[in-house]
């Protein structure tokens, strides 16, 4: 009797799980869509508050007669009451449309992938080198918790994450004094071939990343210490140091991989954030990414651009959030049980 | 670090072959643009950096010398007008190219200008040259007639790049970026050809072998786009690139003692003023705004230039980089620059400017701020620019000078969009502007005629909103006037007329700072001659003119050596890192429970 009721508790256990994690993901997926649809309809209001007419924005300096500038207003579509340029601009949007820059005249879309790719290699890899030596450090400094090596180390990320951008790359800039290049993604004669390329665009990246990288490994670090110092009481490592383990393999094998996880979706939280904090930088050093050509449409201000960069930007976070939430799933079973 | 060379490798692959194979030979001229480029397409071209671009690319019909602006040959080897002064005939140059090898011909011409006249797209950079055009036509290959609608006297100033047809009659769209493209850009007849274009990076022009004025002396003249003219200095410094302009005074006092660099303080072409809302209006004559009636008073305005010190302003503000002013023609352009007699000019002279407002009858109230005549204390609003430095310090000064004679300032600094948003439709009192004059005094004249008020109120257009039946009288006999004597006469009389009315206080004409590697070369031409500005001219003298320095190091595109060892080094560190983590992982692989 009794293990017939297991059973059956066991079978009806199996389905469920099976539709709960179907309703979570769904569930996710549907606040994903609802935050996006909602950043959209928020930029959209946002950019029609700045001051200043667009038409007259364009015109400026130049002589234009009403007509020209009735024409104007029809062209860019600005003389549409708001709810229609709302549904225009969504309609545009769901067919990959982000409508056309003032300033390039040229699809939004197209000056945005443009750049992309300059903006993923500075984050990527300022990310992959923020998280391996956040990560390195975190243990270390949680592991000796109060030593000097704690202290020092801590000081300086809290220093470093507080500093400008802005100061902290142009104080690189004219302390390396000639040895990495002042500014842009490549010099104008490297030979076309790939590997002399690869070694410009390396040689290039090296300031822009090491600013980059200096102000966002601390809170992978810091985030790393705190729940690694969670976990030091922990009764299992008391076990696997009773078992006669060494202290390092203590440390690597059982207390790393539980702290790991608050880590983890940290990386794939900020990776959203960190793309659209790379405006300074960018400026700083003229890489030539999304961050640069935000600075560039606010100086216009280019609003069609603007609003393009901002549901990007915006849809990053809101992707990076998602695949957070599910990744953290997928990882840490205590979560899926619930 | 492997992740981040193969996420380099991964972005890198897709640019390899679009980078040109340019094998580096001979001179580079390597020059630092802070300033975007909007488009190459020189019918687009508005920015200041594109349209030096195009200068270089594409012959005019005449252009400013470099001696001294006065209009020289370019396309047109001499031209003639009619007796009625409507008619121009301009005899082309024989035996120029453009660089696929067709002839330059007065059909190229009267394309260029047809177009801008019959397609409302092309007529975004250079449509206000056309404006009085009522036909061209070439009559033979060598002979180009304009007619224009009323006598004008800018005809040999038109700064309208002349383009092939060949290459731009297939181009039906203007607005296609494919406009942008070197296939299209590329065909010109300039002393330099585009030969590359990477948006946000380079301009590569190479020196055109068969330029009708002669080879220049360097081979390939390079645009590297910095955002941020600190990085641009340190370039400079670095030997990253030869030349730098726009800079601040700062930034040109700790290079004027650098080691292989020489500075160039030129007097500039804009003029910084601060316009006086005496009464916006639109072009109907219905007042727009909210200004402060008591500035409709020309004793007011009066007063408020006298109690001004512009000059303190070029010395604190400007670091001394900067000529206090007259005239709206700078004294960049002699012929044309006006200057106010000693007896008429308006010194700084609070007492004075007390005395006139006392007598024009504004009294002071309990507090020391004057009373207007409605009874209330007049206070002015002071329009800026929040992110230009000059605003900033500028107002403290001007709000503490007024105050001096009674007259209540507020700043009111505000987003740059803002500023012009209310500049436009006259919600302001006092306001921070300025304008960048060309060689022909023609255009910055009649942006103050009545003609260029605004048609509704918001559109831009006029500067000052100033509309004055003597100085639209002036203006005219000015633009229809051709003995150059007489014409200068004109253009003085306007703005001595201008002066004395006050719409705008004319501070300073601010210096043009460039610097450049002199140990890389030896000279440029500057225009006009001696005091003048190497890059941004009207024309291309300043890089067409460069000569490289004797044993000069001749500009070595790519990393320096230590550059290269320093990635090397790198490189080592690396793999002793990844090495060392190897070695201990096996180690502690063996060491398992």
């Amino acid at each position: 009797m009794t293990n017939a009721l297991s059973t059956a508790a066991a079978e009806l256990d199996e389905p469920r799980r099976g539709t709960g994690t179907a309703r979570f993901l769904l569930g996710k997926l549907g606040g994903a869509i609802g935050s996006l649809l909602l950043v959209v309809a928020l930029g959209f209001l946002l950019f029609r508050m700045i001051p200043g007419d667009p038409v007259t924005t364009l015109t400026r300096d130049r002589p234009t007669s009403p007509e020209q500038l009735a024409q104007l207003r029809a062209r860019l579509g600005v003389d549409q009451p708001l709810l229609q340029q709302f549904l225009d601009y969504l309609g545009g949007l769901l067919r990959g449309d982000l409508g056309t820059s003032y300033g390039y005249n040229r699809p939004v879309s197209a000056l945005i992938g443009e750049r992309l790719g300059p903006t993923l290699l500075l984050v990527g890899t300022a990310t992959v080198l923020a998280v391996a030596l956040g990560l390195w450090l975190g243990v270390r400094a949680a592991w000796r918790r109060g030593s000097l090596f704690d202290r020092t180390h801590t000081g300086i990320a809290l220093t470093l994450w507080s500093m400008p951008q802005f100061w902290l790359g142009l104080l690189l800039l004219i302390a390396t004094q000639g040895v990495f290049p002042s500014g842009g993604m490549r010099s104008p004669d490297t030979p076309p071939e790939f590997f002399p390329q690869l070694l410009d665009i390396a040689h290039h990246l090296v300031l822009p990343c090491v600013t980059l990288l200096a102000v966002i490994y601390a809170q992978y670090m810091l985030v790393m210490r705190s729940s690694l110092l969670g976990e030091m009481n922990a009764e299992y490592l008391t076990t696997a140091r009773a078992k006669g383990l060494r202290e390092d393999l203590v440390r690597r094998r059982h207390a790393v991989p539980n702290a790991l996880l608050p880590t983890v979706t940290l990386v794939f939280l900020q990776f959203g954030l960190v793309v659209s904090g790379t405006v300074t930088v960018e400026t700083v050093f003229s890489w030539p990414g999304l961050g640069l050509l935000t600075y560039e449409a606010l100086r216009v201000p280019d609003l069609p651009l603007l609003q393009g960069v901002f549901v990007v930007m915006a849809g990053s976070v809101i992707v990076m959030n998602l695949i957070a939430e599910v990744l953290y799933r997928v990882l840490d079973p205590r979560v899926r049980a619930q | 670090m492997g992740a981040a060379v193969a996420a380099a490798a991964l972005v890198a692959g897709p640019f390899v072959p679009a980078a040109q194979a340019q094998q580096q030979s001979g001179t580079v001229l390597r020059v630092a643009l802070v300033q975007e480029i909007d488009h190459l397409n020189p019918f687009l071209a508005s920015f200041a950096s594109s349209t030096m671009v195009g200068r270089m690319a594409w012959e005019f019909l005449t252009l400013p010398s470099a001696e001294d602006n006065t209009p020289a040959p370019g396309l047109a080897e001499s031209w003639s007008t009619s007796p009625d002064k409507l008619t121009w005939t301009y005899k082309i140059r024989d035996g120029v190219q453009w660089s696929d090898g067709q002839p330059v011909t007065a059909k190229d011409a009267a394309y260029t200008f047809t177009r801008i006249m019959t397609d409302e797209n092309a007529q975004e950079a250079n449509g206000t040259y056309v404006e009085n055009f009522e036909s061209v036509t070439a009559t033979d290959d060598r002979t180009l007639v304009i007619r224009t609608k009323t006598p004008q006297a800018s005809m040999t100033a038109l700064d309208v790049p002349i383009v092939p047809e060949h290459i731009w009659a297939n181009q039906p769209n203007m607005t296609d970026p494919a406009t942008d493209s070197v296939p299209v850009v590329g065909v010109g007849d300039g002393p330099f050809l585009i030969t590359e274009y990477r948006p946000n990076e380079l301009v590569r022009l190479k020196a055109n072998p068969d330029y009708w004025r002669g080879r220049a002396k360097i081979d390939e003249l390079q645009f590297i786009s910095y955002k941020n003219s600190e990085a641009a200095v340190n370039a400079l410094r670095n030997n990253e690139v030869d030349f730098v302009n726009r800079l601040t005074s700062t930034q040109f006092d700790t290079l004027k003692n650098a080691e292989g660099i020489t500075t160039n303080q030129a007097i500039g072409r804009r003029y910084r003023e601060i316009i006086v809302n005496h009464g916006a209006q639109t072009q109907s004559r219905q007042p727009i705004g909210d200004g402060n009636p008591v500035l409709k008073d020309v004793r007011v305005r009066q007063a408020i230039a006298r109690a001004l010190d512009p000059q303190t302003l070029v010395d604190k503000v400007l670091g001394g980089y900067g000529q206090t002013g007259g005239g709206i023609v700078p004294a960049s352009f002699p012929a044309y620059h006006w200057e106010p007699a000693a007896n008429e000019r308006y010194t700084f002279d609070p007492a004075a400017a007390n005395a006139q407002l006392d007598q024009a009858g504004y009294p002071r109230g309990a507090d020391g701020t004057r009373i207007g005549p409605d009874g209330k204390p007049i206070e002015l609003r002071l329009l800026g620019r929040a992110s230009e430095d000059f605003a900033q310090r500028a107002s403290d000064y001007v709000v503490s000078w007024l105050g001096a004679v009674g007259i209540k300032v507020t700043k009111q600094l505000v987003s740059d969009n803002e500023v012009d948003e209310r500049t436009n439709n006259g919600t302001y009192d006092l306001a921070f502007s300025g304008w960048g004059t060309s060689p022909d005094p023609d255009y910055i004249l009649s942006k103050q005629t009545c003609a260029a008020l605004p048609a509704v109120a918001g559109s831009s257009s006029s500067t000052a909103f100033f509309c004055d039946p003597e100085f639209d009288r002036l203006y005219a006999a000015e633009s229809t006037e051709f003995d150059p004597a007489t014409r200068a006469g004109f253009v003085k009389q306007a703005q001595a007329r201008y002066y004395s009315q006050v719409p705008s206080i004319v501070l300073d004409y601010d210096n043009v700072l460039e610097a450049y590697r002199s140990d890389n070369f030896a000279s440029f031409t500057k225009q006009p001659a001696g005091t003048g500005q190497i890059m941004e001219q009207s024309g291309y003298w300043g890089f067409y003119g460069a000569t490289p320095a004797e044993g000069g190091s001749s500009a070595s595109g790519g990393p320096s050596g230590g550059a290269w060892i320093a990635i090397g080094a790198g490189i080592v560190v690396v793999l002793a890192i990844a090495g060392t983590a190897a070695g201990r992982r096996r180690k502690s692989a063996d060491d398992q429970e």
